[in-house]
Formats: structure tokens, sequence, C-alpha cells
């Protein structure tokens, strides 16, 4: 009996993983018959028109993840080296506790923080950037709607010290996996710290980190809230990343409360397709990680 | 040793070295400076008692009243939310560390979705609560939203659990068989007390996270800008009052937002501080 219960509860986790791809996919059906072309490919969204393009929501959602992964993965691989291999003994525990104090933090608190105090910082150093490099790529160019602040950029920011300690455990836990040994043989024959890490370390390392930083994009295209208030939450692809924009879980968020009729399925289809696209994304990240550390 | 290695070769370890003690102080300025912000916003305004024990004025431009309906929302929803999920965690834990065989298939797939769990944006717990629950009953309610939380709590506490399961001396285990104990007595009476406090560990880690998700409420608990503790209607919870009154161009209600974050971040800073606490005491005795 006993027995039996736990085996259950356990297997539940599958039976409602399973439950929420039908229960989605079911909801967004009937936008999917009519729409799914549009959806995937489409570039406008004006649902008051029936007219249901995704791509800016998949544009927008991988652009903010893009500029986290760039600003993050090197604070954050670099944090968990530090770590595991350079800091003092005992400042290790103290900067491995405070990276995960930093995930403790709610999202919502990142986005009023990120827009009352981070947007404000963030917008002479935006304007400078439109001003000058801007002039010549124009991704960095003013946008059409003109510069807010608020937008793909402040997203990505806030994003990227989001997920800084997400990158910075799972590397740390790779780093602590390779034999102590291994770096000692390197050290004895004549290497410095840093090449026997280089020689020793890193290689062995590669693939849980490009887990870990995977596992970071992966809780990057999901995040929600912090992103909707930072990112203006307007459906455009614009050629500039100083630009308005909106994400697959910003839209949802700000306009699913409101929406109804075929306006309500075609964010169910969106929600579908953000959770396929984070499932594969975490799969991935969870074979590459647990080849190094299981 | 020094003579062998050339300058050059240490000049660049010294600059890798530093340049990763620069990426730490990097990777830690944003939390100086949010807990920072928020203490300093939040405790100006917070005026009075008030501001714990009252509801917001009906009109968000007015100023006074307080976040009352948050904090008795999130309390009801989170404390629901536990009473889903470390039952259902510490149950499937039990199964994995102790009734799974060894290399058992089943068990490892369901790890691994365990993990992959953890990692699904929790809008899609609150997209798929609202197909499930909302769309059903034709109704936002206090219940639906704990589910919501309860499905992202669950691998957390299910996997903490089994970690420390897995610690507990197998000895143990022996004794209580020798006296002629059955299994599931030996689980109960044996492993899971002597696991206790890391499973409360779990526990409390996971409701730190479920404590300060927005997203999956939207949907469900959805908000509520009166005091209520109906679990079938509409409920506030402190992230809602956060999310909602960072998105007014009203002063007082965007100062109530700051105040509410200012409770959020101390009830979910005492909590995770806490279990990790209380974990390396674990760690501490059983080694």
């Amino acid at each position: 009996m006993f027995r039996a219960a736990a085996a259950s509860a356990a297997a539940a986790l599958l039976v409602v993983l399973a439950l929420m791809l039908f229960k989605i996919g079911q909801a967004s059906a009937p936008v999917w018959s009519k729409h799914a072309g549009e959806l995937l490919t489409g570039t406008r969204w004006a649902p008051s028109k029936e007219i249901f393009g995704g791509l800016p929501f998949v544009f927008g959602t991988l652009v903010t993840s893009a500029i986290a992964l760039v600003l993050a993965v090197p604070v954050g691989v670099a944090t968990a080296l530090y770590v595991s291999e350079f800091a003092p003994r005992r400042l290790r525990g103290t900067i491995a506790s405070l990276t995960d104090l930093l995930a403790a933090v709610p999202s919502v608190i990142y986005g009023l923080w990120g827009f009352y105090v981070l947007v404000p910082t963030l917008r002479p150093f935006q304007a400078w950037l439109a001003r000058t490099v801007g002039r010549v790529i124009p991704i960095f160019g003013t946008p059409e709607s003109g510069l807010h602040g608020v937008g793909l950029f402040s997203a990505g920011v806030v994003l990227a010290i989001m997920i800084i300690p997400t990158i910075s455990a799972v590397s740390r836990e790779v780093f602590l996996t390779i034999p102590r040994e291994q770096r000692h043989a390197a050290l004895a024959l004549g290497a410095t710290r840093w090449e026997s890490i280089k020689i020793a370390v890193l290689p062995a390392a590669r693939p849980g980190i490009i887990g870990a930083v995977i596992l970071g994009l992966g809780r990057a295209l999901g995040e929600t809230i912090a992103v909707t208030i930072v990112i203006g939450n307007v459906p455009v692809i614009s050629k500039s990343i100083l630009s308005y924009g909106a994400t697959m879980p910003s839209i949802i968020a700000g306009n699913f409360p409101e929406a109804s009729g075929s306006h309500a399925q075609a964010l169910l289809a969106i929600a579908l397709m953000l959770f396929a696209l984070t499932l594969l994304v975490n799969i991935l990240a969870r074979v590459l990680v647990r080849r190094r550390v299981a | 040793m020094i003579g062998t290695i050339s300058a050059r070769r240490h000049r660049k370890d010294r600059l890798i070295t530093r340049l990763s003690a620069f990426a730490v102080a990097l990777a830690l300025i944003p939390l100086g400076w949010i807990l920072y912000d928020v203490a300093k916003i939040g405790l100006k305004a917070i005026r009075s008692v008030d501001f714990f024990t009252q509801g917001p004025p009906g009109d968000p431009s007015a100023l006074g009243g307080g976040i009352w309906n948050g904090i008795l929302g999130t309390l009801i929803i989170v404390g629901l939310a536990a009473a889903i999920a470390v039952p259902l965690g510490v149950m499937s834990a039990v199964y994995l560390a102790e009734f799974a065989k060894p290399g058992s298939r089943l068990a490892s797939v369901i790890r691994f979705f365990a993990d992959v769990m953890s990692g699904i944006p929790s809008i899609v717990y609150g997209i798929f609560v609202y197909t499930l629950i909302v769309a059903a009953t034709h109704s936002f309610s206090a219940w639906s939203g704990s589910v919501a939380i309860a499905l992202i709590v669950w691998p957390v506490v299910m996997r903490t659990t089994e970690e420390v399961l897995k610690l507990v001396p197998e000895e143990l285990r022996q004794a209580s068989y020798a006296l002629g104990a059955p299994k599931w007595r030996t689980v109960v009476q044996v492993v899971l007390p002597a696991a206790g406090a890391g499973i409360l560990t779990g526990a409390l880690l996971g409701l730190a996270r479920g404590a300060g998700e927005t997203a999956p409420l939207l949907f469900t608990a959805f908000g509520n800008q009166f005091v209520s503790s109906a679990l079938g209607k509409p409920m506030s919870a402190l992230p809602l009052e956060i999310y909602r009154g960072a998105r007014t161009a009203f002063d007082p209600a965007i100062q109530r937002a700051w105040g509410a974050a200012l409770t959020l971040i101390v009830m979910v800073l005492v909590l995770s501080v806490g279990a990790r606490w209380l974990l390396g005491r674990r760690a501490r005795a059983l080694s």
C-alpha cells in the first residue's frame, strides 16, 4: 500500500507533464487549426483584427536571452572559477551563498527595481550608445519608436543579473567534480595555476559548462514578470536592440488577463510554443550536465 | 619554482585571478544594490503598523492603507501549496530513494523529468492551471493559485528530500528490519524522522521559491484589492501587489509596492537563509 502510494506520487510527476502538454494544446487547438502558419512565421500581431503573427515574440525572447547570455556567461563562469579554484578557502562558502541569495530574490522585485532604478541608470548610456556606435551599427541605433529606456536591452540586462546565479552555481558544481589530482599533476609539471586549469580542468568541464549555460538560457527564455515590467511589451520587430519589444512570456502575462475568444486562444498557443521550447532546452541542458556531474 | 616559470606566464596567471575576482564583484553588485534600494525606499513606504494590518485604500492615488490583503493571501496560498506539495514531494522522494531498485529505469526517468520540470517557466504552470481549473470552474480562485505554486514546489521538495534520504545510514534501516519492522514502518518511523531536518530544509527552500512567484498567480488567484480569506474567490498575494503597483502611474500605489517588496524579500530571505542554516547544522551533525 505504502509502496504503491509512493510510486504513484512519483509517477504522477510524469502524468502532470503529459497533462500540461495535452491541456494547453487542447485549449489552443482551434487557433492552431486556423492560424498555425501565421503563429509560427507571421510578423504582425493585431488580435482585434484576428491577425496572430507570433514572430515578434519569438524575436523578443531570442534577442533578450542572447543579450543576457552575452553578459552573464563570462561573469557567471568566471565567478564559478574564482570560487572553485582561486578564492581563499574561507571566502568560498561566503561567495557561493551570496550568489545563491541572488537567485532567491523574487523576479517581481527584479522587475520593480529594474523599472525604477536600473532603467533610469541605463538610459543615458543607451542614448550615448545610439549617438555614437548606433550611427554605424544599426542594432545599437535609435529605434523608430524613439528611445525610452525600457526595451529589449534593459530586459536583457535584468535577465543577465537573474541568470548569473544559475550559470555560476551549476558551473561551480561541474568544476568541483574534476579530481584535484588532475590539477596537481599539471602543477607538478611546472604549470602555473591558470595553466593547470586550462590543461586539466576546462577541457573536462566543457560539456558541463555548456549545460550550465543552456540552463541559464532556459531560465532567460521563460522569465516573465521582470521582463514584462521593463520591456515595454509592444509586439514589434525592430532593427535596434534599444527598441521596445515583447517576449512570449511577457505578452501572455501582460494580455491574457484581459483577453477573450480567439485572442485568448492565440495567447494559449504562444504558451504552448514557450512550453515546447523550454522543454527542449531543459532536456538538452540536463543531458549535458548529467553526463558530467553524475 | 618561480625561477623556472617565465615572468610572462606568471603575469597571465595573476591577470586571470584578478579578472575572475572582478567577475565576482560584478555578480554581487546587483545584490547589494537591490537590497539597499528595496530597504531604503521600502522603509519610507512603511509609515505605521497600519501598513501590515490594513488593505489598500480603494483609490490607488490615495495615501495610507497597507498590504494586509497581500500578506494574508501569500500566507494562505503558499500554506495550502505546501500542504499539497510537501507530502507529494516527500512521497515521490521516498519512492525514488527507498523503493526503486538501484539503476531502475523508471526512477531515473522520473528524476530526469523532475529536473526538467523545475526549468519550465512558472507562467506555463499558471496557464496550465487556468485551463485545468479556472476555465472549468469559471472563476479565479485562491486554491487554483495554490495548485499552480504546488506544481512548482513539488520537484524542488522531491529532489532535496531524495538527497537527504540517501544520507541516512543504511545501518539504521538494517537495525529496524532486525527488530522485525516491515519496510513501510522502517521508512515512516526510522528513515523519515532521521532525515527530518533535511526534509524541512527542502520544504522551506521550495516555499521560499513559491512565495516569490507572481506569474503562476496572474490567471489563477488573480488578485483582490480587498482582504479576503475565501479559497474559492480571487485572492491577492504580495507578488501580485508589487506587480500591479509597479504598473500604475499613482505614486502612493508605487510606494506601497516598494513596501510590499521589502516585506516579501524579508520573508523569502528568512525562509531560504533559515533553510540553509538548518542544512548546515544537519550536515555537521551527520559528519
